[in-house]
């Protein structure tokens, strides 16, 4: 809601410099309306995926004056699925930007918005029935877990032990272990232990506190999530455990981009699975619409390893996340 | 007055109801045998420690929601109020740093005290004046209390001012003769809510007004200001443990404290408190907290249960702990 009225008041503020004469404008100046649809800032990832989205607006609003952006957050998949149907029923939506709640609950009414003959972008999760979308941008969740794991095969030498921590029971968390796995289960290197923390920094604590109490030796941690990375290393500082060589997250959240620019020796590097995707997914619908730029097809980011390097690439200090 | 107030007391044959007493206790200590036999690393001191001064921000909040619960009340918004006043708290100090330095850490405890009592106020005038159940009040302030944090933190974490990061970090790590501070923490908050329930005029009060408010209210009890100050007692026990909280993880985001209502009051009953009110078992709250710490450490620790069934078991586990409990303390 607060979000929509900021886009009006931007909207309006680009009609009234445009034309002098206030809301009748409207409608002509803007020629085609995107709709974005996307889960509220209830953790750290989403809550880049907001902020990403309302800068992406901002931008492409400047840009393209005749293209209307309008965000909307959703704090469950009902609620989605509500703001969904309020989206399509006040607005000629030429496209809609959707990263999906939960799969399957969501394509049907996505479907009903396709029917209209709007422009479907899916991120991050896709639907159950593909033909629906014309456009999908995701993250490779399998390369996360994959790229991480052949990093640290290389720099174990193939063998020691570690322990895992799982996110939230859902397909993205399914994934980043399967392509993990299916790299580690090639080397010599043994999984001691693997429990879900949901996500979570407390969780993450305790847990790791409990692997550090089970344990004697450990040689290297993964969290699926950066954010559960913090809670991680402040349980092994605490326990002042040294022999545990590497301790590395994934996502690219900022506070592990800051640690990996300064060159730390423990968790030296991240994999992206960026929320910035959505506004990669919205200067792609924009696109669409406002250059001659077919856009139909799917967009897949890579997960490269972030390295001192390229860090700079992946850091965004305003962001939440 | 005070007579009326003693004859509402359940004061039953003294005997049989001390088993029921230490029925928490006794459950607490079966499932410690069980994770020493489980697992030998159960036992180690690091481990215990581990285990215990974790389990402080739930028995903390437990003292003031045994309070709430006794006088016949329930506060869902307990979760969501910790992760506000972790909010507030972290603002407050980072704004205080340039001018106060390591001061700002006190300041901003006091702080956090003072906005945690009037959340816990709040609660208690809505619903006393306004009239209205407490689960539907509390459920309210919970969206509340949630939707300011998140706001708060935009949706990412919320990290406490790096200097004040060293100075602040031992409250939660640092100990005294090898006890941890949290642990002492919890060990004065439980003293002094025994002492205000067991031995001053207002204890006897909560658990006269949440057995039965009419004839609290026919003996001259002012039952609204008996709960109101229940509510009060339980944001400032909110407050403390924000306290403890903050120099952990040194964070606030939009989970933090997700949840933690349910478990604040499976400690409270578990430990023997009555939900309905009337019967209120102090240092059973805190060996509800400990056994539900545990039981989540047991379960890490043995090999036994595969990751997607934990939480199972530990559902389980409650249930069988009440179940022992009503059957040692019915005969």
């Amino acid at each position: 809601m607060k979000i929509r009225m900021r886009g009006l008041a931007l909207l309006s503020a680009a009609v009234v410099a445009g034309t002098l004469c206030g809301s009748p404008a409207f409608a002509q100046d803007k020629e085609f309306t995107i709709a974005v649809s996307i889960p509220a800032a209830t953790h750290g990832w989403t809550g880049g995926v907001v902020y990403h989205a309302q800068e992406a607006e901002k931008q492409i609003e400047a840009a393209y004056p005749n293209i209307d952006v309008i965000v909307s957050t959703a704090s469950s998949a009902t609620a989605q699925v509500s703001s969904l149907e309020d989206l399509s029923a006040t607005n000629e939506l030429d496209a809609l930007v959707i990263l999906p709640f939960t799969s399957e609950e969501l394509t049907g009414p996505v479907e009903q918005v396709a029917s209209n003959g709007t422009f479907i972008t899916v991120v991050d999760r896709g639907l159950t029935d593909p033909s629906i979308q014309d456009l999908y941008v995701a993250g490779d969740n399998i390369a996360v877990g994959a790229n991480t794991a052949k990093w640290l095969v290389e720099k174990l030498g193939g063998k020691g032990e570690i322990v895992v921590l799982r996110g939230i029971p859902t397909v993205i968390d399914d994934e980043r272990i399967q392509g993990f796995k299916e790299v580690i289960d090639q080397s010599d290197i043994k999984i001691l232990d693997m429990q879900y923390a949901n996500w979570n920094q407390d969780e993450a604590f305790t847990l790791m506190q409990d692997y550090l109490a089970q344990y004697p030796h450990i040689d290297a941690v993964w969290a699926n999530d950066d954010d559960m990375l913090l809670g991680v290393l402040e349980a092994v500082d605490q326990a002042g455990r040294e022999e545990i060589k590497y301790a590395l997250g994934g996502n690219g959240m900022k506070q592990v981009i800051e640690m990996v620019k300064a060159g730390d020796e423990r968790t030296p590097i991240s994999t992206p699975y960026p929320p910035s995707m959505i506004a990669s997914a919205l200067y792609m619908t924009a696109a669409q619409f406002a250059g001659q730029a077919p856009m139909r097809g799917s967009f897949k980011l890579d997960a490269p390893l972030i390295t001192p390097e390229n860090a700079d690439q992946f850091y965004f200090p305003g962001s939440p996340f | 007055m005070s007579s009326a107030e003693i004859a509402v007391l359940p004061e039953r044959e003294g005997f049989k109801i001390r088993w029921g007493d230490l029925a928490p206790f006794i459950a607490l200590a079966v499932i410690v045998l069980l994770g020493t036999l489980i697992n030998s690393n159960f036992m180690s001191a690091n481990n215990i420690l581990n285990v215990i001064t974790r389990s402080a921000f739930i028995a903390i909040i437990g003292v003031g929601a045994t309070f709430v619960v006794a006088t016949g009340g329930l506060d869902l918004s307990i979760g969501s109020m910790l992760a506000f006043v972790v909010g507030i708290m972290i603002l407050a100090m980072n704004a205080l740093v340039p001018s106060l330095g390591a001061w700002a850490i006190p300041v901003g405890a006091l702080v956090a005290l003072v906005v945690g009592s009037l959340c816990g106020l709040m609660n208690g005038l809505i619903i006393t004046v306004g009239r209205i159940e407490p689960f539907i009040v509390t459920l309210g302030t919970m969206g509340i209390f949630r939707a300011f944090i998140t706001y708060m933190t935009d949706g990412g974490s919320l990290s406490i001012d790096r200097s004040l990061r060293t100075a602040y970090r031992p409250v939660y790590f640092g100990d005294l003769f090898g006890i941890p501070f949290p642990v002492l923490i919890t060990l004065v908050i439980a003293f002094l809510g025994a002492f205000i329930l067991y031995r001053t005029k207002y204890g006897r009060r909560v658990t006269a007004v949440g057995s039965n408010s009419d004839v609290a209210r026919f003996s001259g009890v002012h039952v609204g200001r008996v709960r109101t100050m229940a509510f009060v007692i339980q944001g400032f026990c909110v407050a403390v443990a924000a306290i403890c909280y903050v120099p952990r993880l040194g964070a606030a985001t939009p989970t933090t404290g997700q949840l933690w209502e349910l478990q604040v009051i499976t400690a409270v009953v578990i430990g023997g408190t009555l939900l309905r009110g009337g019967k209120a078992h102090i240092w059973g709250t805190v060996a509800g907290a400990l056994m539900l710490e545990v039981i989540a450490n047991v379960m890490v620790l043995s090999d036994m249960v595969s990751e997607y069934l934990v939480a199972a078991v530990q559902g389980a586990i409650i249930i069988i702990a009440m179940l022992a409990h009503r059957f040692t303390s019915s005969r």
